[in-house]
C-alpha cells in the first residue's frame, strides 16, 4: 500500500517531538526515551516520583489523539496491520527488545545520538538494520 | 510544576508522533520498504527531531547545571558497547520491522483503538515486563536505563 511523501509535515513534526525531549530535560531532567518511561512504571525499582513523572508523560502520549479528534474532528490518518498473530508477536519483540537494550527510537534515536552516545548510534544502526532486512523478507521474500 | 511538564512534554510528544505521520504503521513500513512502495518521509522525522534535541540538549547541559524543577538531569553515563545492547535493538528492529509500531506510536494510536494496536500493545507491555526481570548474563556491571 502506498502512502504520500511528506516531508515538511514528517520535518515540523519531528521538530515538535524533538521540542518535547528538550522540554523535559529542561524541566525535569529526564530522557525522553518512551520504552525506559513505560518500563518504569512497573518495575518495582522506582521510586515514587520518578514513577510518577513517567505516568504523566505516557498519559501525555495518551491524550494526543483524543485532543486531534477534538481539534480536526477527525482521527488522524492510519493503516494498522491486523493480523493478531503477527502484532502479537511484533509487540513482544518491540517490548522485549526496546527495555533489554535500553532504548527505542526515542531513547537511543533521537535522544542518544542527540548526546553523541556511542552506545545510541550503534543500536539505532543495529535496529534499523534489523527493520529494514524484516521487512525486505516478509514482503519480498514471503509476499505477507 | 514538574508533572505539568511532564504531562505536556507526553502531549506535544504525541501530537509530533501524529503530525509527522510516525504514529501511521503503514507509514513506517513503506520507510523500511526501500525495494518496494517506498516513502522516505521518516528520515525527516528523525533530522527535524535531531535538528532540535542535540543543540537544545547541548545548550542546557551548557547553561544549567541542573534542570528547572528538579535536582539533576539524569543522563546514562555509559559507554561502552556490550552483547545485551546489541541484541536488544536486534530483537526490537525485527518486532517494528513485524508491526510498524515502536513503543510512543504505538501508545499514542492506542485511543483510535484499531484492532492490531490493540493486541500490539499489552504484547509490548509484556516483553517489557519479562525484559525487566530478564537478568543480565553479560559481565558488564548493569546501571539506569536509557
Amino acid at each position: 500500500m502506498e502512502t504520500e511523501f511528506t516531508p515538511w509535515l514528517s520535518l515540523g513534526g519531528g521538530m515538535l517531538i524533538g521540542g518535547a525531549a528538550v522540554l523535559l530535560m529542561a524541566t525535569n531532567g529526564r530522557i525522553a526515551g518512551i520504552s525506559g518511561l513505560t518500563s518504569r512504571l512497573f518495575s518495582r525499582s522506582t521510586e515514587g516520583e520518578a514513577r510518577g513523572v513517567s505516568a504523566l508523560f505516557v498519559l501525555g502520549l495518551l491524550l494526543a489523539a483524543p485532543l486531534w479528534m477534538l481539534v480536526s474532528g477527525g482521527w488522524p490518518q492510519q493503516w494498522v496491520p491486523s493480523s493478531p498473530v503477527l502484532m502479537a508477536v511484533a509487540g513482544l519483540l518491540v517490548g522485549f527488545g526496546a527495555t533489554y537494550g535500553n532504548g527505542c527510537t526515542s531513547g537511543h534515536g533521537v535522544c542518544g545520538i542527540s548526546r553523541g552516545s556511542a552506545r545510541s548510534i550503534v543500536a539505532t544502526v543495529t535496529f534499523m538494520a534489523a527493520a529494514f532486512v524484516t521487512v525486505f523478507i516478509m514482503r519480498h521474500l514471503i509476499g505477507a | 510544576m514538574k508533572q505539568i511538564f511532564a504531562l505536556l512534554s507526553g502531549l506535544i510528544f504525541g501530537l509530533g508522533l501524529i503530525i509527522s505521520g510516525m504514529a501511521d504503521p503503514a507509514k513506517v513500513l513503506n520507510f523500511l520498504d526501500v525495494f518496494g512502495t517506498w516513502d522516505p518521509s521518516l528520515a525527516f522525522v528523525m533530522g527535524g527531531a535531531i535538528a532540535v534535541t542535540a543543540p537544545g540538549f547541548a545548550l542546557l547541559f551548557r547553561t544549567r547545571q541542573r534542570p528547572y524543577f528538579d535536582h539533576s538531569f539524569r543522563v546514562p553515563t555509559r559507554n561502552d558497547l556490550d552483547p545485551k545492547l546489541l541484541t536488544g535493538a536486534a530483537i526490537f528492529g525485527i518486532g517494528w520491522g513485524l508491526g510498524g509500531f515502536c513503543p510512543g506510536p504505538a501508545l499514542t494510536a492506542l485511543p483510535m483503538a484499531a484492532t492490531g494496536t490493540l493486541i500490539f500493545v499489552p504484547f509490548m507491555l509484556t516483553g517489557m515486563w519479562v525484559a525487566r526481570h530478564t537478568p543480565d548474563l553479560t559481565p558488564t556491571p548493569k546501571k539506569g536505563a536509557a
